[in-house]
């Protein structure tokens, strides 16, 4: 009533006399509006320490030194700083040789990923073809299928691996191409690498969502298919591209089965962790002379070590790279 | 007018044509990398294989390979078991917790992007290798041990549960609850997609439906019910077949390290793969049955 009537007047007045006049109801929408951001502050706080305390607690203890380990007073800060767990977990992982394996490989395998599952989603996305639904069932089957179920079959396959017996009828033998990296760059070319259906998918829905016109227009001006993906359609669909990439190359990064299924010569950061703790019982063993066993503790200590090594690079990535990794996952809007 | 037709006709195949060019690598790998696989490994399922010299023989036994799996060995029918029951509780509890911190962090406040670039974190630190190297960390398994006991088992949890078991109602189930909650960090670390894809469903919907329920007198407790949840229903079958397959898929699954095992170090691949087609076709029989049910409940507003 008066607050219509006359909003200068309204604005002079206090906050009880403006809660009398709406009859209780302002005082009540504060104190609910304070009592939800208080419970909300509770809830969110205490959800995201869950998450941030383990690498708060590799931090600490990748900087104590063994005695820290077991003394009950030491908890987060150590009381002997000391930088040799570093140096130690550098060492087993062979981190400069394997940190450069690593961006190599998640680079190129990334980038051939996401080239092959753009044109693959561009051209479900964009065209009507024949057994097209057919084909789309096949994506989500690739999604749907554990890689380990194929893993055995994949094994042999490329032990003895053969191109309509080509090679036998050449050279009279099979190629074995374990351990090496083609079978897994093929593999990338023809979008059966790790999560690439997932990726076909995504990309396919963002390009459903970009209007036709301007690609009708380029047609008109007699521009041929591929032409007008590239030029006209390609830089439109950057911010989708970009995202996949960035998780293709930090699910590359961690990837521990099609690593060491296919690129088991190679020495990687993913593979190397997940051998930290054998490859310290080695180390010990050779500059001992004899088998000891390492304490449970400290074998872990120096596991958060190598954990945090690995995963700085790519919480650096995430830093400056946070909005592309979120914010166009929530532009191709998935839906059934 | 018949000439108009066929030019038509030839428009349509030609961008038949360059469909089916843009989706050729897709189709030369599912077949080549996916189908051939497949059919060797649900063949090899039936085979005795043996690697010898250099070559492959492989000599069919029928069903051997599968009795193998349930009736001999000792471990698989009770990891199968674990795991599945596991996965149903744990992507019941993904979807659930996804579902209610996108609703925290879609409102607005203070430190907002903060909250959301901590919660989409795990979808880096929860990946790959990572997760099996972190469920079986013995340090914070023993800080965990040491504080239980200091603290003499005095923990919210521990004392809603002998509440809840003196008062005497169903006590298995309640179990289950008590042991997602007691497991919430791997529950969290496991979400951050699901958040994101829930997240991206409640920006699409229109405020004016809200401001409309509002003013016919809606509470927000109402409105959750009868706008937020019918309109992003389609999300929560994406992020349920999302979550069922991501969990089969990790590598701390007790099924496939036991597959692995049999495969890389037995050098049975026989037997590995039929236990890989048994446990696949579960888990699709799983996504299958639960989806269609899902699928029923859920609404399309356009």
């Amino acid at each position: 009533m008066t607050n219509v009537e006359n909003h200068a007047e309204y604005d002079k007045l206090g906050f009880w006399e403006r809660n009398k006049l709406s009859g209780g109801y302002l005082f009540k929408k504060v104190v609910g509006q304070r009592a939800v951001s208080i419970i909300r502050f509770i809830l969110l706080f205490g959800m995201c320490f869950m998450i941030i305390q383990p690498i708060l607690n590799k931090i600490s203890v990748s900087f104590m030194t063994e005695t820290d380990l077991y003394n009950p007073i030491v908890i987060a800060i150590p009381e002997h700083f000391t930088t040799a767990n570093y140096r130690l977990s550098a060492e087993l992982i062979n981190y400069r040789e394997s940190i450069f394996n690593s961006i190599l490989i998640s680079l190129t395998i990334g980038a051939i990923q996401i080239a092959m599952c753009t044109i693959v989603g561009y051209g479900f996305a964009r065209f009507e073809f024949p057994f097209k639904k057919f084909w789309f069932a096949c994506v989500i089957l690739v999604i749907l299928i554990p890689p380990q179920t194929i893993a055995s079959s994949l094994h042999l396959h490329f032990r003895f691996f053969d191109v309509l017996g080509l090679f036998k009828l050449i050279t009279g033998e099979t190629l074995n191409l374990r351990g090496s990296k083609v079978p897994y760059y093929l593999m990338s070319m023809g979008c059966m690498g790790l999560k690439n259906g997932l990726y076909i998918y995504m990309i396919r829905q963002y390009f459903r969502n970009i209007p036709g016109d301007l690609e009708e227009a380029a047609y008109v001006d007699g521009c041929g298919t591929f032409k007008t993906f590239v030029r006209i359609m390609l830089p439109q669909a950057k911010p989708i591209i970009t995202s996949c990439f960035l998780f293709a190359f930090v699910w590359q990064w961690t990837d521990g089965f099609y690593s060491r299924m296919f690129l088991g010569n190679t020495k990687l950061v993913s593979t190397g962790l997940s051998r930290i703790v054998d490859s310290l019982g080695a180390y010990i063993q050779r500059i001992n002379g004899v088998k000891t066993t390492i304490s449970v503790a400290y074998s872990n200590c120096i596991l958060a070590t190598g954990t945090l090594m690995i995963v700085a690079p790519l919480i650096i990535l995430y830093l400056f790279a946070q909005r592309a990794f979120v914010e166009s996952i929530s532009s191709t809007g998935i839906k059934m | 007018m018949s000439k108009e037709k066929n030019k038509l006709a030839g428009l349509q195949k030609r961008k038949a044509i360059s469909g089916y060019l843009f989706i050729s690598p897709f189709i030369i790998g599912f077949l080549v990398f996916m189908v051939k696989p497949l059919f060797e490994s649900c063949y090899m399922s039936f085979c005795e294989v043996n690697l010898a010299a250099g070559k492959v023989t492989k000599t069919i036994t029928g069903l051997q390979n599968y009795k193998n799996a349930f009736r001999v060995d000792p471990e698989f029918n009770r990891l199968l078991w674990e795991e599945i029951s596991r996965m149903m509780v744990y992507s019941l509890a993904i979807i659930v917790f996804s579902f209610f911190v996108a609703l925290v962090l879609n409102q607005k406040f203070h430190g907002r992007a903060l909250a959301r670039a901590v919660f989409f974190l795990p979808v880096i630190l929860s990946s790959g290798v990572i997760v099996g190297l972190e469920s079986n960390n013995q340090l914070m398994a023993n800080l965990a041990q040491t504080i239980e006991q200091t603290t003499q088992g005095i923990s919210v949890t521990d004392a809603l549960e002998s509440v809840l078991r003196t008062a005497g109602v169903g006590v298995r189930a309640y179990e289950k609850v008590f042991e997602v909650i007691n497991n919430i960090y791997d529950v969290a670390l496991a979400s951050g997609i699901q958040i994101i894809i829930f997240l991206s469903g409640l920006q699409t919907i229109s405020s004016s439906m809200y401001e409309a329920a509002d003013i016919e007198g809606c509470t927000k407790w109402e409105s959750l019910w009868k706008i937020t949840f019918p309109m992003i229903s389609s999300l929560f079958l994406v992020n349920w077949i999302y979550t069922v397959v991501d969990f089969c898929m990790r590598t701390d699954n007790k099924v496939i390290e036991k597959i692995q095992k049999v495969m890389i170090d037995q050098q049975q691949y026989g037997n590995a793969s039929a236990m890989s087609w048994i446990y696949f076709l579960l888990v699709v029989a799983f996504v299958g049955v639960t989806s269609y049910f899902i699928s029923k409940r859920v609404y399309y507003y356009d």
